[in-house]
């Protein structure tokens, strides 16, 4: 077996014994999901509210896996010495970013698999047009969030990244447009949300896969400035041990 | 030393005046010695003496600020890529997650050699078998140590270093991990090992590098270092003493081996150890501390330790023995 085989077996085992981690990646979106399209509360733009809950869900999901399931799990490995102890072995940077980079694409296809596939029992349609475009978000989204999980993760005590991680997670679920679409939110609020990477996510999710609707440029730059930017500043202040 | 595979006896780590600083603070300070093949050698000395900055010097963790260190022959930092294949390191703690378990955590590290040893071997080698499927959270702290030696061995390492391997190990475990120094000093295996515990080093040392503060006080093997303080006196007197009146009362050379500490150059037998009490009576001092310097390592220590207290800060004993 490759050393990076070997981590990937590893971190799967870890990741599916520790429930903790499930029921942000898995069980937050889905009753976001279901609630909010079953129930009419929130103030959505589509006639039916899966229709825009559905697409701002998958946002959701990816900021639950990419920031905080990796940002805390990276946070107390680091703490406990894991990573410093993986610095003497042989499997090497290179290959601890592809095995963690692996875990979370594989969690989030399961994320969105699921997602998508209890959506459609709600009775979601979204033009198949869309999905290039979204698919092409989420894979934006992902460089931001995990930039800005494993900046905190390796910078911050451990448990000031789960606190943190999970501060700023529902700071961005409330004003991502997660929930509640931005327009709904006071002007100077949606004005700053449209800046960080949540809102951005969810308006391209959301405008590529609401039919009729259309991605503000805005979006994609956000996205993309967070992209890289989240990713360089991990890479340039990430502390091992 | 090469970079090649070493044979018993060949230098396997060569530290020669390293520098390891902190801002200000000289954590390691131009330290010298050498580690052998199929040895163990023991890095002893008082907490904060520089022992962990200089072992993760070593390990690649650390930069040098001066001097240089050879593992196998190769830079620890710059050469870490390849180091990490040969290099057996143990962590003074931690360095495993607590959910994991030790099959699981060796069987990943398994994976990242080539030619590992057998796990199932390994777990049983160590006394852990009965726990290869317990999380490592609920391990006593001695089976975590066991468990993260196991983790250093699983490569077939030509080097081990091991921070502090027997901190927390109850005393059967203790055992384990002596005779398993002991198979891997016959398999031709550099150890280096730190410890803060006299007993330990005695024990399982092939070859003593002592340090305190930074600098290494001492280097040899068991024998070289124990041998000369054999028959000698010594004892600890604070106020003004004349060497000179006292070595012609005792028939004796005297030196004064430290801040208030002294050393007499011949056997500690009772009859003079009764004369330089009467002696120091006589003059209106008191003696702290008469001890007779015999072969064990702890009296070479201690005494090493207090000839190096040039600053007469006293942390040398605890107490009067």
């Amino acid at each position: 077996m490759s050393p990076y085989a070997s981590q990937v077996r590893t971190e799967l085992a870890l990741a599916t014994r520790q429930s903790e981690q499930l029921l942000v990646s898995l069980g937050i979106p889905l009753l976001v999901l279901v609630f909010f399209s079953l129930v009419d509360v929130v103030p959505v733009p589509t006639a039916d509210a899966v229709d825009y809950v559905a697409p701002a869900t998958l946002a959701l999901a990816v900021m639950s896996t990419a920031m905080v399931s990796l940002g805390i799990g990276t946070g107390f490995e680091r703490q406990y010495g894991v990573l410093k102890r993986l610095g003497a072995s042989p499997l090497g940077t290179t290959r601890w970013v592809a095995a963690k980079t692996t875990l979370v694409v594989l969690t989030e296809v399961v994320q969105v698999a699921v997602l998508v596939a209890v959506a459609f029992g709600l009775g979601w349609r979204p033009p198949v047009t869309g999905w290039p475009e979204a698919i092409g978000g989420l894979a934006l989204g992902t460089l931001a969030f995990a930039g800005l999980g494993l900046l905190l993760a390796g910078t911050l005590p451990g448990l000031a990244t789960l606190a943190i991680t999970n501060g700023l997670y529902l700071v961005l679920l409330l004003t991502g447009g997660m929930i509640v679409p931005i327009d709904d939110l006071p002007s100077w609020l949606a004005n700053i949300a449209r800046l960080l990477p949540a809102a951005a996510l969810v308006e391209v999710t959301t405008g590529s896969l609401v039919a009729g609707g259309e991605v503000g440029g805005w979006a994609w730059i956000t996205l993309a400035v967070w992209a890289t930017a989240g990713p360089l500043a991990a890479a340039r202040w990430f502390r091992w041990s | 030393m090469t970079s090649g595979t070493p044979s018993s006896g060949d230098v396997v780590i060569e530290v020669t005046d390293l520098m390891i600083r902190y801002g200000d603070i000289v954590a390691v300070d131009t330290a010298s010695f050498v580690a052998h093949a199929g040895e163990v050698t023991v890095l002893l000395g008082p907490n904060g003496a520089g022992k962990t900055s200089l072992v993760e010097h070593l390990e690649g963790y650390r930069p040098a600020s001066g001097g240089q260190a050879r593992v196998l022959g190769l830079d620890p930092v710059r050469d870490h890529g390849t180091l990490v294949q040969r290099v057996g390191i143990m962590l003074q703690d931690g360095g495993i997650q607590p959910a994991i378990r030790p099959q699981e955590v060796l069987r990943q590290y398994a994976g990242f050699f080539p030619n590992p040893l057998d796990v199932d071997d390994l777990l049983g080698g160590l006394g852990l078998a009965h726990c290869a499927t317990t999380t490592v959270r609920r391990l006593s702290g001695g089976e975590r140590q066991r468990l993260s030696l196991a983790l250093a061995l699983i490569g077939r390492p030509e080097v081990l270093l091991l921070d502090e391997p027997t901190a927390g190990v109850d005393l059967e475990g203790r055992e384990q991990v002596r005779s398993t120094l002991e198979s891997l000093r016959c398999d031709g295996v550099g150890v280096l090992l730190t410890t803060h515990d006299l007993d330990e080093a005695e024990r399982v040392a092939d070859r003593v590098v002592v340090i305190d503060r930074g600098r290494i006080a001492a280097e040899g093997s068991l024998a070289e270092i124990t041998s000369h303080s054999d028959n000698s006196l010594q004892f600890r007197c604070h106020g003004s003493l004349d060497v000179t009146a006292l070595a012609a009362a005792l028939g004796a050379v005297v030196r004064a081996s430290g801040q208030h500490s002294y050393t007499i150059d011949a056997p500690a037998d009772p009859d003079r150890i009764a004369r330089l009490t009467s002696w120091l009576a006589e003059e209106g001092l008191t003696a702290t501390e008469i001890r007779a310097s015999g072969t064990r390592l702890e009296d070479v220590y201690r005494t090493l330790i207090v000839t190096h207290d040039h600053d007469g800060t006293d942390r040398s004993t605890g107490g009067a023995s």
